[in-house]
């Protein structure tokens, strides 16, 4: 038997007039797992300290030991909430690498996926926003929604969250009748439930009152601190990467990036809903430039890389020269050529970028991930000092903090 | 072609309330005899409170499994709490890096007896694709495990199933199990007294 | 050479002269190698030199190159000009002897945690960094996961057999 042992209290601890309160790391307002130490006085947070790193899962390490088509499996489990997005990203990288062209065709599917991943995301962050001001209808009603999302990668890719969609070219099937069906439904349904879900929360005197003034930040702290994605926005610089640096033929594209002034929860929630309505804007863009292409554009739905895109399947087992070719990539016997690449995409949090170091082998030599998430989380402390406990809870899910990005 | 269809099967119910099976006993008239245990393990099973330890993809796919089209809540484990001490189902749902590990052994440590796990998705249950230096290759490393639910993520109807596993397990378990000298034994094997 | 990548070149050759070298341009964005000396004074030339403006830090991380005798870290900042959307890349280098470096914590808020991340991946020491401890893994690591002699694969798994699996084991004893 253990000798019962009295709790020892740190010295100073009598005199000491705030309270230590753990958020964290299993934490039912946390959503996800990372840790807040917040110093209290009454219902004020003093200070804040912030711990990462609970499911590390060394993304950056496995990279290094893996080829390229191999990495898109890891890049969907980053933002699991957006896989889609994060699975483009890595093949634009790739390509912009090999410095591949892709048709058309690929360019606007690509971006429906992008822009339906987008609302996905931003549904999840916004209600769970309403989840933690107490309004749990929101949540239930809109979730039946982001299964009609999740309903359109089934068809397209067979999975629903890590999706894995695409590979380095292009897609590895055609969207068939179904998908386009399905995704017609979606267009035709989700605004009325958008429009539903704004009416629920946006002019809710107790949402509103909860959210305004909470966490809010100015333009130029929020740039220092790299702030990307709709909670720049919210502060008030108009910054996606859609338009500065367009990618996958984003500049054909008509919409317009919403910007808030105070950069508080409120602002920010009202950038992801204005941004769900331009994603479903651009999304029937899409569906409009997809029906315009004529001729051999309307059928490519990937680019000729052989190297690294795998081949049909029948043709693998019927023709030597595609099975060749099977083998070469299912073993990773192609070295890539040499160089360093940066490439970003506007992923639903922020900036998403992929640093690319090639020395001419099989799998990268070195790969880092710029995770928007993790970055704008050590503004954490910044944004929560001097306001209330429960500000602290609609700060952590306005910013939507997502683990697995910012732990990689 | 094969034709398109939703999630809209309107199937209607057999019974506007649907009762759990009856156990086996006598019964006559006014009375109705039979085991405790199979008493309390109808109670138990049909009343499951989870506590949803999620830390990545799997959670998002618990999210769905819980909200409307799914709905966990039909299968009697509508209270989801997130306090150890007042769960009986122990669902960890995503990677846990070595880091988590500490953490997680104790929420397991909090919850009273009787208490089941359940390990869902390839991360949880074997460490998945991460066999890496960070990651817990399975928390049957750290506590055990009564249900594996396969998957990267599972797909909500394989949550469920994992669930109804559970129940079964619940339903049928002795009233003793948690006193045998193997239960004692299982646990000082994770050096959980 | 794109134009404004040349007057980047220019400007920065001008203020440093020889202690900045090796310019390249690859896939538009200019890039060059420094002595690690003057990291915070490039950045913050950069970052407050009128025609530059680079106020947005991108990204930070490491690299080891265990074959670069004396050479063997590099850290790596990505900087952005958001209002003109210029990216620039410059790298400077360290002895893994005495993996030392200053910290841009000052200059860059966004700096912070990354720093951090180096630090705990390579043991990179950001010299005058507010809070440089681990980050993503356990305080007890004695290693630094991300270099390359370290194996990517849990220790302590037995039911993968290495040959089928291509395993690392992990040769060396672990030292700091």
């Amino acid at each position: 038997m253990s000798q019962p042992h009295h709790i020892i209290l740190p010295e100073g601890s009598i005199e000491k007039t705030t309270t230590t309160l753990n958020l964290g790391p299993t934490h039912p307002a946390t959503h996800g797992v990372f840790q807040n130490i917040l110093e209290l006085d009454g219902e004020r947070i003093v200070s804040a300290e912030q711990t990462v790193g609970y499911i590390h899962r060394a993304f950056e390490k496995i990279a290094e030991h893996r080829n390229l088509y191999q990495i898109t499996t890891l890049t969907d489990r980053l933002n699991y909430c957006s896989g889609p997005l994060n699975n483009m990203g890595w093949h634009l990288t790739c390509e912009k690498l090999l410095q591949v062209q892709t048709p058309k065709r690929v360019d606007y599917l690509r971006i429906i996926i992008m822009e339906l991943a987008r609302i996905s995301d931003h549904l999840i962050c916004n209600s769970i926003v309403g989840v933690d001001s107490g309004a749990f209808t929101g949540f239930l009603y809109v979730m039946q929604y982001r299964e009609l999302i999740y309903e359109i990668y089934d068809e397209i890719c067979g999975s629903r969250i890590t999706t894995n969609i695409g590979r380095i070219g292009g897609f590895e099937r055609d969207f068939n009748d179904i998908a386009f069906t399905k995704i017609q439904k979606f267009l035709d349904e989700y605004p009325a439930v958008l429009q539903e879900f704004e009416n629920l929360f946006t002019r809710n005197r107790i949402f509103v009152d909860r959210l305004v003034g909470a966490g809010p930040i100015s333009a130029e702290r929020a740039l220092n601190y790299g702030f990307t994605g709709p909670n720049l926005r919210a502060a008030g610089v108009d910054y996606d990467v859609r338009v500065v640096s367009p990618y996958s033929s984003y500049e054909e594209f008509d919409f317009t990036v919403p910007i808030g002034s105070t950069g508080d929860c409120y602002d920010r929630f009202l950038v992801r809903n204005q941004e769900m309505w331009q994603s479903l804007s651009i999304i029937k863009q899409a569906m409009n430039k997809l029906a315009d292409l004529k001729g051999k554009d309307a059928t490519m739905f990937h680019a000729d890389v052989p190297e690294y895109y795998l081949p049909e399947k029948q043709d693998v087992y019927t023709k030597m020269e595609q099975m060749i070719w099977h083998f070469k990539i299912i073993y990773g016997e192609i070295n890539m050529p040499k160089g360093e690449v940066y490439h970003s995409i506007e992923a639903a949090n922020g900036e998403l970028g992929y640093y690319l170091i090639s020395d001419g082998g099989r799998s990268p030599y070195r790969l880092h991930f710029r995770r928007p998430c993790f970055i704008y989380y050590q503004a954490f402390e910044e944004l929560v000092k001097g306001g209330l406990l429960s500000d602290a809870v609609i700060v952590m899910s306005s910013l939507n903090l997502i683990a697995g990005e910012m732990d990689a | 072609m094969r034709p398109v269809k939703y999630n809209v099967h309107v199937k209607p119910l057999e019974n506007d309330i649907s009762m759990a099976e009856m156990p086996e006993g006598h019964q006559g008239e006014g009375f109705f005899a039979t085991q405790l245990s199979s008493v309390i393990g109808l109670a138990r099973k049909n009343s499951l409170w989870p506590l949803p330890f999620a830390t990545s993809c799997c959670g998002i796919e618990f999210m769905a499994t819980m909200a409307s089209t799914y709905d966990f809540g039909r299968f009697g484990s509508e209270r989801v709490g997130f306090s150890p001490r007042q769960c009986d189902l122990l669902m960890v749902m995503g990677t846990i890096a070595k880091k988590m590990g500490p953490v997680l052994k104790q929420v397991y440590i909090q919850m009273a007896e009787p208490r089941w796990v359940m390990a869902v998705g390839a991360c949880a249950s074997s460490g998945g694709i991460f066999d890496t230096y960070s990651v817990l290759q399975g928390i049957d490393q750290i506590i055990p495990v009564d249900v594996y639910v396969s998957g990267c993520p599972p797909r909500p109807e394989s949550i469920i199933d994992g669930l109804l596993n559970i129940q079964d397990l619940v339903g049928k378990e002795s009233l003793r199990r948690r006193n045998s000298n193997e239960y004692k034994a299982l646990l000082e094997s994770y050096g959980i007294q | 050479m794109l134009e404004h990548n040349q007057h980047i070149q220019q400007k920065i050759s001008e203020k440093f002269g020889e202690a900045v070298y090796n310019f390249e341009e690859s896939y538009n964005t200019l890039h060059f190698e420094a002595d690690k000396d003057i990291n915070l004074k490039i950045l913050n030339f950069l970052k407050s030199e009128e025609s530059l403006q680079f106020n947005f830090l991108t990204d930070l991380c490491g690299i080891h190159y265990p074959d670069n005798k004396g050479k063997e870290l590099a850290v790596v900042y990505n900087l952005h000009n958001i209002a003109k959307n210029i990216r620039i890349r410059f790298k400077v280098y360290t002895d893994i002897t005495l993996p030392e470096v200053y910290t841009a914590t000052s200059i860059y808020a966004t700096a912070n945690w990354l720093e951090r991340e180096t630090f705990d991946f390579y043991g990179i020491i950001f010299v005058g960094h507010p809070n440089l401890k681990r980050i993503m893994n356990v305080e007890e690591m004695d290693y630094f996961p991300l270099r390359k002699e370290y194996p990517l694969e849990d220790q302590s798994r037995t039911d993968k057999d290495d040959e089928m699996f291509g395993r690392q084991i992990m040769q060396r004893p672990m030292i700091n």
